[in-house]
């Protein structure tokens, strides 16, 4: 091993993958480091399973290389194997099998002794929250909970990379926020991949997120880097009593407002949704200062970060409208 | 070795664990009781010079046994893991391909020695009740026994490859049932069409497993047969492996 895999948990140049003739990912280049949790993000169809089937040396690419912890997942995919724990889309499992049984099984297979298998069964249950369905059949799990399994099986061998495709797929609420927890705490010991189309999860979990759309990557970056850069506008909500004219007459004459949205709200008060450029810098003192002048009344005033949500449609659309330029 | 045996506690464990795995045993045994009732019935009723392992193979049973749980047992192999997607968490675990295909196989050959085990111990049995080498003879037993197991080899190995080939167990059931049977009826052809003294025919008898498994009833091995049943069973072996290396490529 070179002293790049020391760095670099996860290295991928050029990696393609066609079925037939259909390119599902064309040119990926990109590398993860050590401890890093990665998010992968896309709309559906974008490629994320597919990478992550290379990555997991389930498939093989087309062309190109991928590195996991300095093994290529071709040619060393057994080495590559031994190091990673991998949860496939829709999270198949032997549904014949009782829960602890399975786990002691994959746990084997995974090279652990037996004594270490059932101390890791043991451990990842009481991680994933699956004690009380030791004894079940997996058959007979609710979604939530099969889904647990899965993740507990990715835990299973202490592996330095996680792969997890849709992890949180299926889980209540709480079982959500839990599982997120779980998968930041796993940060920094080891190496996490997930894929996902929910905005905000990645988001709440990932230090790093990777955007994804027809098998190209879009943008690369730090979760809050790149809200600062891509993020073109806020949004500043206001709740105002005012007569209806003269809050839309001021308004309009408002510096730096982009686009307003008035409804009527509880009360006399309208509820005020203002859209400002990159350039202004933070309306609310203006805001403020507007409604004092004209002796209104103000309940709300609250400004909102673009959220990847944002990121991502603005980032499509602008892929979509570079294509149509082509045209 | 060590995952290998995991591997293969895990076959044996579908096939025994669950509901069709003894659904295909009890029917197995069901048709094994009504051929070793016949056998016997026979022996009692009819002047006969045929041993009774003789008369077990010319009964047909064990073909008509054979061909039908073959497929059976295997269809179920990769193509059903394939369909769940289980197949993905099978090979991104540490483990191979030859690792994986060789737990498979032999599982399923496990399971088919299990359901003739029955036959071969009524068989033995039987020896003490009759005390004559001339109908029940210990040394043929064994041979037959022998004998059912590498054919039976052969099948599974059939099986293995159908069962590779697709994610549907259906299909895989009936290419495995295809392949098996083109076999069997090559080898019927040999046995009770007029030899001709042309090369195909020739080439023919040197395969033909009915005649192998008439001289194993017999007690007699011969090397050559054996031969192209452990080599035939390896080509399929190894075919399937090739499906198994292609399927990453897609
Ligand atoms: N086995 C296959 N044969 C042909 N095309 C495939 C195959 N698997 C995936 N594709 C195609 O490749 C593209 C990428 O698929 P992939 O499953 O990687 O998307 P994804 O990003 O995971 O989407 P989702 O969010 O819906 O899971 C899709 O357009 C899909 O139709
Ligand atoms: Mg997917």
């Amino acid at each position: 091993m070179g002293d790049a895999s020391k760095e670099w948990m996860i290295e991928v140049k050029g990696l393609t993958k066609r079925y037939g003739d259909f390119e599902a990912i064309s040119n990926l280049n990109f590398t993860v480091k050590r401890g890093e949790i990665l998010g992968l993000l896309g709309p559906n169809g974008a490629g994320k399973s597919t990478t992550l089937r290379i990555l997991s040396t389930f498939l093989a690419a087309t062309s190109g290389t991928a590195k996991v912890a300095g093994f290529d997942v071709f040619d060393e995919s057994h080495e590559v194997r031994k190091r990673i724990g991998y949860m496939p889309e829709n999270n198949p499992l032997y549904y014949d099998m009782r829960v602890y049984e399975y786990l002691k099984y994959r746990g084997r297979l995974k090279g652990l002794d037996a004594r270490q298998s059932r101390d890791r069964a043991e451990t990842v249950m009481k991680e994933c929250d699956l004690e009380d369905v030791r004894r079940k059949m997996i058959r007979q799990l609710s979604l939530g909970y099969r889904q647990r399994v899965g993740l507990a099986d990715a835990l299973l061998s202490e592996p330095e990379l996680i792969i997890l495709d849709e992890p949180t797929l299926g889980l209540d609420p709480n079982q959500v926020r839990a599982a997120r927890q779980l998968i930041k705490n796993l940060g920094g010991k080891h190496t996490v991949l997930i894929s996902s189309h929910i905005l905000h999860e990645i988001e709440m979990t990932c230090n790093r997120v990777l955007i994804l759309n027809q098998g190209k990557i879009l943008a690369s970056d730090d979760t809050t880097h790149l809200q600062s850069v891509m993020g073109q506008s806020s949004r500043v909500v206001a709740e105002i009593k005012a007569p209806l004219e003269d809050l839309k007459f001021s308004l309009k004459n408002f510096e730096g407002l982009l686009a307003v949205d008035i409804s009527a709200a509880e009360g006399d008060y309208y509820l005020c949704s203002l859209s400002f450029g990159a350039e202004t810098a933070d309306p609310r003192e203006e805001l403020y200062k507007m409604v004092v002048r004209n002796n209104w009344f103000l309940r709300e005033l609250t400004i909102s970060r673009p959220s990847l949500e944002d990121v991502f449609v603005h980032l499509t659309r602008k892929q979509q409208d570079e294509e149509e330029d082509e045209e | 070795m060590k995952v290998f045996k995991t591997l293969l506690r895990r076959e044996l464990g579908v096939c025994f664990g669950v509901l069709n795995g003894y659904v295909i045993v009890s029917a197995a045994l069901f048709l094994v009781g009504v051929c070793f009732y016949d056998l016997v019935y026979r022996l009692n009723n009819q002047p006969t010079d045929m041993t009774l392992t003789e008369m077990f193979f010319f009964s047909w049973y064990f073909w008509l046994i054979l061909l039908l749980s073959a497929p059976l047992i295997t269809m179920r192999t990769f193509a059903h893991e394939k369909s769940t997607g289980t197949y993905e968490i099978l090979m991104t675990a540490p483990v191979n391909d030859i690792q994986v295909l060789m737990s498979k196989f032999c599982g399923a050959l496990f399971f088919h020695a299990i359901i003739w085990l029955p036959v071969f111990i009524s068989m033995l049995l039987l020896r003490f009740y009759i005390n004559n080498p001339l109908v029940v003879n210990i040394t043929s037993i064994i041979t037959t026994y022998f004998a059912v197991l590498m054919v039976g080899a052969l099948y599974i190995s059939i099986g293995c490859f159908g069962s590779a080939l697709t994610r549907s167990q259906i299909v895989a059931g009936m290419v495995s049932f295809t392949l098996g049977m083109g076999i069997f009826m090559l080898s019927v052809n040999v046995l009770f069409v007029v030899p001709d003294p042309g090369p195909i025919s020739l080439i023919l008898a040197k395969v033909s497993l009915a005649d192998y498994m008439r001289d194993c009833s017999r007690g007699i091995l011969d090397s050559r047969p054996f031969i192209f049943l452990v080599t035939s069973t390896f080509l399929f072996l190894f075919l399937t492996w090739r499906v198994l290396e292609w399927r990453r490529w897609r």
